[in-house]
């Protein structure tokens, strides 16, 4: 039976098997692997369209000087007929940015892995150069229809527009209409539409929340959002005449109208320039090496490590170039490049490595900010006390990166529930897979307990706290093209704990005194109420004037629990016993006490929200560090 | 100031006394100038701890008072004269403590209510106490005292902490006990013939203080006492103290400070020696050693309570071998009764008393209590007319 089975078969050799190997389309490889890509399925579709095109849009402009104002409108042309099915939706974004020259936007929008980002080691958004034309091709693939772009890159032009559909065999774009229209906001900027199928929805990885985060980790830019419910609105009920106003404490929140949510600028500085830097050695491998090698345009090695790495000064060529001759195959500076044998490159690679180098240099980074985050958390959470803490750079494989962590506890966050962490990598906020995520394992491995905290073993710490978890690099490990976690490197996790760690000692801080003062409070409640018994009782023994003890006492009862009125006497709220430090101190923000004020007799807690003072303190931190200031019921509603 | 201090409250307290005084002169003996002088020293001391409070008070200080610690860690036993005294620890209460500021307002409190019983010349019930001192806090919800029992406390802290006893404060607790034989009581100036009590027996008062009570025709020749009342009624049904010579006391179980006193004066003024009829069971081998050597809350009245040569005559554990009694009336120990026992054995007025120390050994081995109402079974008036007689010609006791 074997033999008959092998008779039938047709037997593929070599030759008719080449006939079916070929290349794999980068785009047809994706096409088909959409997951890699961050649209595994509808809800996720509509989120990384937005922050694909919200993070090229802030990119572009950075680099451009312009203050970034970003639209994001979502219509809906086909409501979901069920919910399993998705739905279809128009999403168009719009910004002010450089434009794109004509010449470029098939290749922008229509190849994947074509970008500026990829080749050179900056911190920016982007990195890979996949996102935008992915999106593109979702849209195209689920829909048909092609992606519409409207860019003008001389503000005195007229703006181009193209109709843009992508052949994923060939990884090549198709343009369908092109022509030149002014029908398109003055000034530079692009606009991108794509219509797919998708679901949109609120709340918890939305593109409502992905907007709020990102609005919290880039204060500089505004970005108004138009969500379907928004965008079929009547407009002739559009208050778009409305001001951003602010709130009775002086801070600007996010605000939403009939027509649209805008959440506003609240610095007018763009964060400073990054430098883009050449890799250091200890991040390139020895294939790299060697490939970097080959391409060079430079005919020495010293040229060569000038000019291709950074942290190689001629010095070091010196000792690596002599440790790594032997006997007949000696090496210097002056080597010529195009005579090295891979042996000898590989010698020179690990005497590289094994050289004494100096971290890369650290002017790359761009971190938000201690007092940026600050005004962003106080913006988004509705909190009483804010800390942050900035970490000096450190280094991974080679990569320079900077850590940052914020924290807001109490208020009106949820006391019951697990503390939420939002994660940020280059100021774009991390919206799924969390558990994976350096971020979020640092959170679990610091030990909360030490700072007041409730933690179940192994868990997220339970109260009301929000964590703020940033990570700064010119090249950010993602686990995953989806970019949505960041991979667990030691360095980059522990770089996080002591920056939690910093928070946290912060926050022990703040809630032991926060219990100190209430039970201070209770203390004096109880002195108060037996000092009038005692004045009685002793004017009944030795006839001292029952009105002469009773102040004596209660001026004794007041010193004795004086850590109850820190909060009363003063509007920062701070504390006589610790000088104030932990108010004064730049990275701490406490807003309003929650505690009982001492004078009332009952032990019920009333909250009392001392917001005159609040707006007070704000208001000066708001002068002089022209933070962001805006707020919106992000977390608690 | 203190001076001024004291012009002032004698200004204050005369015509508050001069009502009282005209009157009850009818009914209320005049006060003899031992109490009177007694009254004085008191008030002196109330005035002095509330002088203290003041002064520190005005001055700045923290107000607080030092108080005796009662409680087994200050509790010493004095081997030599085979009693508990009360050892020299002492804690401080203060007002600006959490834990203490209730206490020290509540202190104050009774001291005042103290003071206007001198003043009055009046005594109270520990529960009038309670009641005299009580009262809400003003503006709040707050009553000065909870229940009888937090008073009770307070009174006996202020009690050590002025080093003056319950009768000087002018405070009795509930009678308790009863007594007959042959003795004449003059109690308040009433002489009371304790041999024609009837079947009810002279109510022992809570104050025996020889300023209220005094003894006349002492011819007795012991004391026995019994546990409680039950007992106490088929002794005096059968007249064991007329047959016996004897005065038969009886205490509602744990004696009160006035059966106490009454029989630490008879024993001392009339050397009358104490034979104690009580349960086999650790409470009333309990009771047996406050008689005999005074409390651990009261170790501060040791000397004037304790009675170091009375006599434990049963019910031993072994009368169950010896008096052939039935299963019946065994009754099993509990696990708090086999702690208990343990915890008295380890005493160390227990420890080194071996006869002692076999007889709790002896009733753990047994592993069973009994009541002196056990000995009913055998014959309704056994104990009266053979098991106290045949122990006390034997001279068979536990010292």
């Amino acid at each position: 039976m074997a033999a008959k089975k092998t008779t039938k078969r047709t037997r593929a050799d070599a030759e008719s098997m080449a006939t079916k190997q070929r290349d794999i389309s980068v785009s047809e490889f994706f096409a088909k692997n959409r997951h890699l890509l961050g649209f595994d399925n509808p809800r996720k579709a509509l989120l990384t369209t937005v922050k694909e095109a919200v993070d090229n849009s802030l990119d572009a402009c950075e680099e451009a000087s312009i203050l970034p104002d970003v639209e994001v409108k979502i219509e809906e042309i086909t409501a979901p007929p069920n919910a399993t099915k998705p739905g279809r939706y128009r999403v168009t974004i719009t910004d002010n940015g450089p434009g794109i020259v004509r010449k470029q936007v098939e290749n922008i929008f229509g190849r994947l892995l074509y970008g500026s980002k990829f080749h050179r080691l900056k911190m920016s958004r982007g990195q890979q150069g996949i996102g935008i034309s992915a999106a593109g091709m979702y849209g195209l693939m689920t829909t048909g229809k092609p992606m519409v772009i409207t860019t003008r890159p001389n503000k005195n032009k007229p703006a181009h527009h193209l109709e843009l559909a992508m052949d994923t065999t060939k990884n090549k774009p198709e343009v369908t209409i092109d022509i030149e229209t002014d029908d398109f906001r003055p000034g530079t900027g692009t606009r991108v539409a794509i219509e797919m199928e998708a679901k949109f929805f609120r709340g918890k990885g939305s593109v409502e929340t992905y907007l709020e985060q990102t609005a919290i980790s880039n204060p500089h830019c505004e970005i108004t959002f138009i969500p379907p419910d928004k965008a079929n609105e009547n407009p002739d009920l559009a208050e778009s005449a409305n001001e951003i106003a602010k709130d009775s404490n002086g801070i600007v929140r996010t605000q939403e109208f009939s027509d649209r949510i805008v959440y506003p600028r609240t610095v007018n500085e763009l964060p400073p320039e990054t430098e883009e830097i050449k890799p250091h050695p200890y991040g390139v491998e020895l294939g790299t090496f060697l490939t970097m090698l080959n391409k060079t345009e430079q005919k020495q090695l010293s040229g060569f490590f000038k000019n291709e790495f950074c942290r190689v000064p001629p010095s070091i060529v010196t000792t690596i170039t002599k440790e790594a001759s032997s006997k007949g195959n000696s090496f210097s500076g002056q080597s010529w490049v195009k005579t090295i044998e891979p042996s000898g490159a590989e010698k020179i690679y690990t005497s590289l490595q094994n050289a004494k180098l100096r971290s890369p240099p650290t002017d790359c980074l761009s971190p938000i900010g201690v007092q940026q985050m600050l005004a962003g958390l106080l913006k988004g959470v509705k909190a009483e006390f804010y800390t942050a803490s900035t970490r000096k750079p450190a280094v991974y494989r080679g990569n320079p990166f900077q850590i940052e962590a914020a924290i807001a506890f109490g208020g009106n966050l949820p006391g019951d529930q697990q503390s939420r962490i939002i994660r940020y990598a280059n100021r774009v906020p991390l919206l799924h897979q969390q558990s994976a995520c350096s971020a979020f394992k640092s959170v679990v491995d610091t030990s909360w307990k030490n700072y007041g905290m409730q933690q179940p073993r192994g868990g997220l710490p339970v109260g009301p706290l929000v964590v703020m978890i940033h990570m700064a690099s010119v090249w950010v490990p993602f686990t995953s093209e989806s970019k949505d976690a960041i991979a667990d490197y030691d360095e980059i996790r522990k770089e996080m704990q002591l920056a939690l760690q910093e928070c946290g000692r912060k926050l022990g801080q703040y809630i032991r005194r926060r219990q100190r003062m209430k039970r201070d409070a209770q203390k004096r409640d109880v002195f108060e109420r037996y000092i009038g018994e005692i004045s009685k009782a002793c004017n009944h023994l030795t006839g001292t004037d029952t009105q002469e003890l009773y102040d004596a006492l209660l001026k004794q009862a007041r010193r004795r629990t004086e850590i109850a009125d820190a909060q009363l006497d003063d509007e920062g709220n701070f504390i006589k016993d610790d000088h104030g430090r932990l108010a004064k101190s730049d990275d701490v923000i406490i807003l309003e006490d929650l505690d009982t004020p001492p004078e009332s007799s009952t032990s019920e807690d009333k909250p009392v929200l001392k917001k005159k003072r609040v707006a007070k303190k704000t208001s000066k931190k708001r002068t002089t560090k022209k933070s962001a200031k805006a707020a919106s019921g992000l977390f608690g509603g | 100031m203190a001076k001024k201090v004291t012009k002032k409250k004698v200004v204050k307290k005369v015509p508050q006394r001069a009502p009282t005084t005209t009157t009850n002169k009818v009914t209320i003996r005049p006060k003899s100038a031992n109490a009177a002088k007694r009254d004085k020293q008191t008030a002196v001391k109330l005035e002095a701890l509330a002088e203290g409070i003041v002064t520190s008070s005005l001055s700045g200080r923290e107000p607080k008072f030092e108080v005796p610690i009662r409680g087994p860690s200050n509790t010493k036993w004095l081997k030599s004269k085979g009693i508990l005294q009360m050892g020299p620890s002492t804690s401080t209460r203060q007002l600006f403590n959490l834990g203490q500021a209730r206490k020290f307002m509540q202190t104050l409190l009774h001291s005042k209510s103290v003071d206007e019983l001198l003043v009055a010349d009046k005594t109270l019930s520990l529960r009038g106490m309670f009641y005299k001192s009580l009262h809400t806090i003003e503006n709040t919800k707050e009553k000065t005292f909870d229940d009888q029992t937090e008073s009770d406390g307070i009174l006996e802290d202020l009690e050590v902490s002025l080093g003056s006893l319950r009768e000087e404060l002018h405070i009795f607790a509930k009678k308790r006990g009863t007594m007959v034989g042959n003795i004449t009581v003059i109690d308040n100036g009433d002489h009371i013939n304790c041999a024609k009590m009837g079947s009810g027996g002279y109510a022992i008062p809570s104050i025996c203080e020889p300023e209220v009570i005094q003894f006349k025709d002492v011819k007795a020749d012991f004391i026995l006492h019994v546990e409680k009342d039950t007992v106490w009624q088929r002794f005096n049904e059968d007249r064991f103290w007329e047959q016996h010579n004897c005065i038969l006391t009886e205490g509602s179980g744990q004696p009160t400070r006035g059966v106490r006193r009454m029989l630490h004066r008879l024993n001392k003024e009339y050397n009358l020696p104490v034979y104690c009829l009580l349960d086999c069971d650790p409470w009333g081998h309990y009771i047996y050693s406050v008689i005999k050597q005074g409390s651990i809350s009261l170790a501060f009245e040791s000397k004037r309570l304790a009675i170091p040569d009375a006599k434990y005559i049963g019910i031993r554990s072994i009368d169950y071998e010896r008096c052939g009694l039935t299963d019946d009336v065994k009754i099993e120990l509990n696990d708090r009764d086999i702690k208990r026992a343990k915890q008295i054995a380890a005493y160390p007025w227990f420890a080194d008393n071996k006869q002692w120390q076999k007889e709790i050994k002896k009733m753990l081995t047994n592993g069973f209590k009994m009541e002196v109402e056990s000995l009913i079974t055998k014959d309704i008036s056994y104990v009266t007319e053979e098991y106290v007689p045949a122990r006390l010609k034997a001279k068979d006791w536990l010292g």
